[in-house]
């Protein structure tokens, strides 16, 4: 293999960024959203920041999407065995689908709840289903469902990152961070 | 999405962690795993659960009225209606908000009776509600639930569910609690101050020569920036007649607005009421000084009524957070309180199968 078509050790920059950018709004969301459908004195606060940030982390799906898609991928650490790259690569499908999936159910959800699609002062979206009663119950239950398989995704995935990190050391995390990590310190010491 | 390290050949790692570093390093993850885990939960009620929630609240409602499948849990009974508000520009010096530019915008609404039983009787006593949304041009909404009394019976939701609790029959005996009701009071003095407040505002003879009063302070915010405490009610152009008739049938009090909007629209000033520094918006319990100034924003007619079995109105929420840019909530906690009650009553009637009005299409046809 010669040295030009050698994989990067790390994710592009931008895709790092957008990663951890992403990963504070979704943890910030997952908790605004299980914490405002049980209060009652801080829902319509929680509200008015979860339907904006759902939105911004809508588009920023699709930037890391199309980020994703253009630039070249890291491998994965030889520690990994073949099943476990199968998993970690549903994973992500699974997750990166979810980044779509839970802000595009819940304007749907809204739309067909009759609601506006309140964004901040004036600025709104339109609605992207019409208003109807029973779309607006089945999409409020896969809207919490797809909340919830959301935040397992993420507990395992967290999960698995720390046991390369720190138990197998094979430095799976340094594909990801976001400052610059040479070919050569590729292997783990932490 | 594709990666190219499927041409790697697996190696098992090179430094694998043997002993005591191993089982701090996994007691680490276990424990990261399941502190964000209980967070979560924690963030999600699992831990408090005898926090009032707003599941709790609507709970409450079908634990005293039963499940009336697809009706509101609270303010059951209803007719929807549309018509238009025309504003007089009046209120631009408060509020930016462009349903008060000078011009016409549709409304669409419904009149009901509180409580969440969908086939009761209709009494002279029992308070009447009237909510109304606003579609301006620019797409925002304004709606508002108003009812028929100056001042709410409770100033915060763990005390509107104690209140339910306390004025309603007990659903075993069909009887009120005995002594439940003083208790009540006797902790919260300003339930009875608001009490008070209430008979001295007699209730008229039907829903069309009624005031409706929003209940809740707001902020209105105007294009300066400035924001001016507001309370706000719906005055009858009809005239007011005394509540002494008695009721003439199960559904008199819909059946003489049925009769009345045939008849001719039905027209009502939004009034504004202003208030100053000082003035609690955080108490619904209280009246604001006689003396504040009042805005009359506008006229609202009523010209075309609707049963729920055709109007699209019976699937709208009249939460009363939806607001234009240029009206806001105040620090009242009963608002958010309402907003979350309401989307928890929603979400359970959208789902469920929906039993026919009382006031069904053949009654608003006659």
């Amino acid at each position: 293999m010669s040295s030009y078509t050698k994989s990067p050790t790390q994710f592009a920059f931008p895709s790092r960024i957008l990663h951890w950018l992403m990963a504070a709004c979704l943890i910030a969301m997952l908790f605004i959203g299980v914490a405002m459908v049980a209060s009652l004195a801080d829902y319509h606060t929680l509200l008015s920041i979860h339907r904006p940030l759902g939105i911004l982390i809508l588009l920023l799906a699709a930037v890391r999407l199309v980020t994703r898609l253009l630039t070249r991928l890291p491998d994965f650490p030889p520690s990994m065995a073949p099943q476990e790259r199968f998993v970690a690569k549903a994973s992500e499908r699974l997750l990166y689908t979810l980044f779509f999936a839970l802000p595009l159910v819940g304007w749907a959800m809204q739309s067909a709840g009759h609601y506006p699609i309140v964004m901040f002062g004036t600025v709104h979206l339109p609605p992207i289903l019409p208003a109807r009663p029973e779309l607006y119950a089945t999409l409020r239950e896969t809207h919490t469902l797809l909340a919830y398989l959301l935040f397992l995704t993420f507990l395992a995935h967290v999960a698995a990152i720390l046991f390369h990190t720190l138990i197998l050391r094979d430095g799976l995390l340094e594909r990801m961070v976001p400052w610059s990590v040479r070919a050569a310190e590729g292997k783990g010491r932490i | 999405m594709s990666t190219t390290e499927s041409d790697q050949i697996y190696q098992p790692p090179t430094t694998p962690l043997r002993g005591s570093g191993l089982a701090v390093r996994l007691t680490a993850i276990v424990g990261a795993i399941v502190v964000t885990a209980g967070l979560f939960l924690y963030a999600g009620g699992w831990f408090t659960p005898h926090k009032l929630t707003p599941a709790g609240i609507v709970n409450t409602f079908e634990y005293l009225n039963g499940v009336h499948s697809g009706f509101r849990r609270n303010h059951a009974k209803g007719v929807c209606i549309t018509g238009y508000f025309e504003s007089n520009g009046q209120a631009q010096t408060i509020s930016k908000a462009q349903v008060f530019l000078p011009g016409r915008v549709p409304i669409v609404g419904r009149f009901a009776l509180a409580g969440g039983l969908p086939y009761a009787d209709d009494t002279p006593k029992t308070i009447r509600s009237l909510a109304i949304l606003f579609n301006q041009p620019d797409g925002e909404e304004w709606r508002t639930a108003m009812v028929n009394i100056p001042v709410f019976v409770v100033n915060t939701p763990q005390a509107f569910n104690e209140f339910q609790l306390a004025s309603s029959p007990d659903p075993a005996t069909g009887k009120n609690i005995p002594g439940a009701m003083p208790a009540f009071l006797a902790n919260h003095p300003e339930t009875a101050a608001a009490l008070k407040v209430i008979g001295t505002h007699p209730f008229s003879s039907g829903f069309g020569d009624s005031p409706y009063y929003a209940l809740n302070a707001f902020r209105f915010v105007n294009a300066q920036g400035e924001s001016t405490p507001v309370r706000w009610y719906l005055a009858p152009d009809q005239t007011f007649e005394a509540n002494s008739t008695a009721p003439t049938g199960k559904n008199y009090l819909f059946d003489g607005l049925i009769a009345q909007l045939h008849a001719k629209p039905l027209r009502w000033n939004l009034m504004l009421i202003v208030g100053q520094p000082g003035d609690s918006t955080a108490d619904a319990t209280q009246v604001w000084p006689s003396d504040r100034k009042q805005i009359n924003a506008g006229a609202l007619t009523i010209n075309t009524i609707e049963s729920e079995a055709t109007s699209p109105t019976r699937d709208i929420n009249f939460d009363p957070l939806v607001l234009p840019d240029g009206i806001s909530p105040s620090d009242d906690p009963l608002l958010s309180a309402r907003s979350a009650a309401y989307s928890q009553s929603f979400r359970r009637r959208e789902g469920e199968h929906k039993e026919p009005s009382a006031i069904s299409t053949s009654e608003v046809e006659k």
